[in-house]
């Protein structure tokens, strides 16, 4: 017995260099990010840097443009997910790791160039047009289109959707399914009964893992809305890169996290009851 | 006249079948033509960059022949050379400290107190909730106050955002772990440093392993937190191909990233094959009869 | 058997090459508690899947009350199934699993309230009503897993194993209250278990099976006590069997004695197997008695002492309300009655195999 509780209280020690870790790159670069979004280039405070994300028109459209963006993909990505999984199950190809295999290889490609080989396909002359005129219809104008960076973010994005969804898909015993429907419920039932509800904590770090990517990208929004089109991630990368303009753009990222943080806030209930899921 | 009625017969009772045999099999076949067409969709840009590697042209959109000659300027180009070689060097050094750090970080957090235990979680999902361009900022702001931007500013960053993959597959583990194995092993005489590595670390392994490998992918696949904290002359292969957007893509790095898919491909179905015979459904099936 | 409710017609099912069924064939009366017993691994699970709908036999039909329903999804049968690791839908009260099916079947809000009210006073949960399923123990999700299928009102009521995953004193006390239940619902119970005394106890006809066969079908009675093959004996109950051979009617030689028994017709000099219950056993004075051995070991098992008493190079089980010196030499004695003789198995199918 007193061993064993030496040795509970020896453990925690353990996670130190953690701990430290955290400190050091996690919490103190945040703070100083803070510092420099809430400071102007005298030293003197100021909450305009934070405000620049409502106050100026520019960044108030990249906003809202990012918002829709981040829906619309997370919102397309859910409705292509669950009837994936739910063939890949009927497929009976959900016991093998092979359905898994297909999802995650294309994240091995580079992503830029993946997004740049949709540019030569949704281009105007690209392959999708010439095999539209080849097959006789009328060719289809989606590059430097809101249409396309979509496309590219659900292109993207959507194995972190259909991974969670399927881990906790596929986690739900079969038990389950066979008393739902003996007690007489069709597949749509218990897809709507069952499975849906069984699934929430995969859809939510799924939500996760896709909302907050394609709010903040600036790749995408790069290469495929012919740099015209700009999300917020690209106004806050040219306030560092371009204007040196290192306090509004410190400013713009702690609103953006602020933003996101609260748009989140209602998925974390959901998972803070010490039950972490992860992708795969 | 017989014969006609007797082929009339036999021609819709055969098409009744196939009607039959469609409607049974309706949803096996709109599940697979939906598969199929997401496999599409997720695999048509690859096919493209495949396609492009062996065209003769430097032309992103016209087919001007097939010819290797890529794959050969590849191997003669040290900077693409240079940047993968950092890549992966990145990647590793960068996964296995994680893992160095975020095992027994998750191992020492799994015996702290309710409390304490909810805020280290809680800063362990910093780095997974907020959006790569904010960690990347911040890191950034940090660093250029001591630390000059290079390799080590990028390494730190890939750790930092590494480690909470780790601990978040070893913790499921370290919860379901049986204690009293662990005990049983202190009382038969193993003292702590024996128990943890015959007992506690091979029931670990398993996610460990996926904890590294995870941590390993997102290092290859980042781009935006390597792209905020590396400093001149440190290319990944991410950054390097965003530098070559506006001036336009080397074909070489077509032919890279087709090597790359390949490679990894094979490995991944190596893998699969393996871990596929180990468990097979059919014990699964028996176990319901 | 004139009301028949459920037939099974020559189902055949193997799965990756294994038969599990073949050419199985039963008759279930309305109202009947009929038990499938046997060892994991002898298709028994598989005939209540079939019956529920889960699994298509590869030949032969399932009939309900006459009507066809071989082909007919799970969800339009008129039975239910009490499943063995209960299956309570996690993320739903207990009022809302047991309202489940009844929703589905758009009944009226009233009247789904009645039926868990009356649901949860018949299996003793009164007041369950908004408990988590998973913080119920495992008896308790039983009986909700019991009340969620009652209260569609099967006509037949599949139970798989209910009770396999209690412990020992539940298990009794849920048995006892599944027979009440039976009583007040008043529907067919199609019982599968591996446990024979459970099977003893609750049903009015078990089916016994090893092997996709079925070995025997009685009542309770007739299977404990004349059980047709030494699968059967060695399965339900302790049992002694030895080879004998039939001397002719009315006598069986068992290690080199003859015994007067009560069997005829297994011809003249014929290699039977011969089973003697461990209580129909008597223990008497050394020389008196058919056979005679040597005590081996006593154990005091509460009611009676289980004595093993060595004759030649077989071990016979004893039970006797007295103990034995061990190490002692007695000898031993049967009532013609009690003894009875099988006809040795011609197929492997009937071979002894107990796997528990």
């Amino acid at each position: 017995m007193n061993e064993n509780e030496v040795r509970t209280n020896k453990r925690p020690f353990l996670s130190g260099p953690y701990f430290i870790w955290i400190i050091a790159f996690t919490v103190l670069p945040l703070i100083v990010i803070f510092r420099y979004a809430l400071f102007d280039g005298n030293g003197h405070f100021t909450l305009s840097n934070i405000a620049a994300i409502f106050s100026s028109s520019i960044n108030r459209k990249a906003l809202w443009f990012s918002l829709e963006i981040a829906l619309g993909c997370t919102a397309f990505c859910i409705l292509l997910s669950y009837p994936l999984v739910m063939a890949l199950k009927h497929l009976g190809l959900s016991k093998r790791g092979f359905s898994l295999f297909i999802i995650i290889l294309p994240m091995w490609m580079n992503f830029i160039l993946r997004i740049l080989a949709w540019q030569m396909i949704l281009s105007n002359n690209g392959i999708l047009n010439l095999l539209l005129t080849t097959l006789g219809f009328e060719p289809v104008r989606i590059a430097n289109t809101p249409t396309a960076i979509m496309i590219g973010s659900v292109y993207d994005y959507l194995p972190y959707m259909i991974l969670p969804i399927y881990t906790s898909i596929m986690e739900i015993n079969e038990d389950l399914i066979e008393a739902a429907k003996d007690l007489g419920a069709n597949s749509f039932t218990v897809f709507c009964k069952i499975i849906l509800p069984l699934s929430l904590p995969g859809l939510l770090s799924g939500i996760v893992m896709v909302f907050v990517p394609s709010m903040t990208s600036f790749v995408i929004s790069d290469i495929l809305g012919g740099g015209k089109l700009q999300l917020i991630g690209n106004i806050i990368e040219q306030e560092f890169m371009i204007s040196n303009n290192w306090h509004v753009g410190s400013g713009l990222s702690v609103a953006l996290m602020i933003l996101v943080l609260l748009s989140m806030a209602f998925t974390r209930k959901r998972t803070a009851d010490g039950k972490e899921s992860l992708v795969w | 006249m017989k014969h006609l009625k007797h082929f009339a017969c036999s021609f819709l009772n055969c098409v009744k079948n196939i009607f039959l045999a469609i409607r049974k099999h309706f949803k096996g076949i709109l599940s697979g033509i939906y598969v199929g067409l997401i496999g599409l969709f997720l695999y048509a840009p690859i096919l493209v960059l495949i396609v492009l590697s062996f065209n003769k042209g430097r032309s992103r959109v016209k087919w001007e022949g097939f010819s290797f000659k890529w794959y050969e300027a590849l191997f003669s180009n040290s900077q693409i050379g240079d940047a993968l070689v950092t890549t992966i060097v990145l990647a590793l050094a960068s996964a296995g400290i994680a893992v160095l750090i975020g095992v027994p970080g998750a191992i020492g957090m799994h015996a702290l107190g309710k409390k304490k235990f909810k805020v280290m979680m809680g800063l362990t999902n910093i780095p997974l909730l907020n959006a790569d361009i904010v960690t990347g900022i911040a890191l950034m702001l940090w660093f250029v106050h001591f630390i000059p931007l290079g390799f080590g500013s990028v390494l730190i960053a890939h750790i930092t955002f590494n480690i909470p993959y780790v601990i978040l597959s070893v913790m499921p583990r370290l919860q379901q772990m049986n204690v009293s194995v662990y005990e049983a092993t202190r009382d038969l005489g193993a003292g702590p440093v024996y128990a943890f590595f015959k007992i506690v670390l091979p029931d670990l392994m398993p996610g460990i392993v996926s904890g590294f490998f995870m941590a390993f992918t997102m290092s290859m696949d980042d781009f935006v937190i390597t792209f905020f904290t590396k400093g001149p002359g440190v290319n990944t292969l991410s950054t390097m191909i965003y530098g070559q957007l506006k001036k336009g893509i080397k074909p070489e790095m077509y032919a890279l990233s087709t090597l790359i898919f390949l490679v990894v491909s094979a490995v991944l179905l190596v893998v699969n094959g393996i871990s596929d015979r180990k468990k097979t459904p059919k014990a699964e099936q028996i176990e319901r009869i | 058997m004139s009301d028949v409710i459920l037939q099974l017609e020559h189902i055949t099912k193997s799965f990756d090459g294994k038969m599990i069924l073949d050419d199985f064939n039963l008759e279930i009366g309305r109202n009947e508690f009929v038990t499938l017993l046997g060892p994991s691994g002898c298709g028994k699970s598989t005939i209540l899947r079939i019956i529920g709908g889960f699994v298509r036999p590869d030949k032969g039909r399932v009939l309900f009350e006459g009507h066809d329903i071989t082909m007919l999804p799970p969800e339009k049968r008129n039975v239910n199934t009490v499943f063995q690791k209960y299956s309570l839908f996690p993320h739903m009260s207990v009022a809302d699993n047991i309202a489940f099916g009844l929703k589905l079947k758009k009944k009226s809000s009233s009247y789904i309230r009645d039926k868990i009210a009356y649901a949860l006073r018949l299996v003793n949960l009164e007041g369950y009503d908004d408990r988590d399923p998973l913080s119920l123990s495992g008896g308790q999700q039983q009986r909700v897993a019991i009340a969620r299928a009652i209260v569609n009102e099967p006509k037949v009521l599949l139970l798989d194993e209910p009770l396999g995953a209690l412990d020992l004193k539940l298990r009794h006390e849920m048995q006892r209250e599944l027979i009440k239940i039976k009583k007040e619902v008043g529907i067919t119970f199609l019982y599968v278990t591996h446990d024979q005394e459970e099977a003893l106890m609750m049903s009015d006809r078990i089916i016994v099976m090893n092997k996709g066969i079925i070995q025997q079908a009685g009542d309770s009675k007739s299977i404990y006590d004349e059980p047709q093959n030494a699968f059967v004996a060695d399965f339900i109950g302790e049992s002694n069997i030895i080879d004998g051979i039939m001397v002719k009617d009315l006598l069986v030689n068992i290690q080199g004695v003859d015994f007067p028994c009560v069997d005829t017709g297994f011809g003249e000099n014929n290699p039977v197997d011969v089973v003697i219950r461990p209580e129909d056993l008597e223990i008497v004075p050394q020389g008196q008695g058919y056979l005679t051995g040597q005590v081996i070991s006593v154990i005091f098992k509460g009611a009676y002492y289980e004595i093993k008493v060595k004759v030649d190079n077989y071990e016979w089980m004893i039970q006797s309300v007295d103990p034995a010196p061990v190490g002692g030499f007695v000898g031993l004695t049967i009532d013609p009655d009690n003894i009875q003789i099988m006809h040795k198995p011609v197929r492997d199918d009937e071979e002894v195999a107990r796997d528990e």
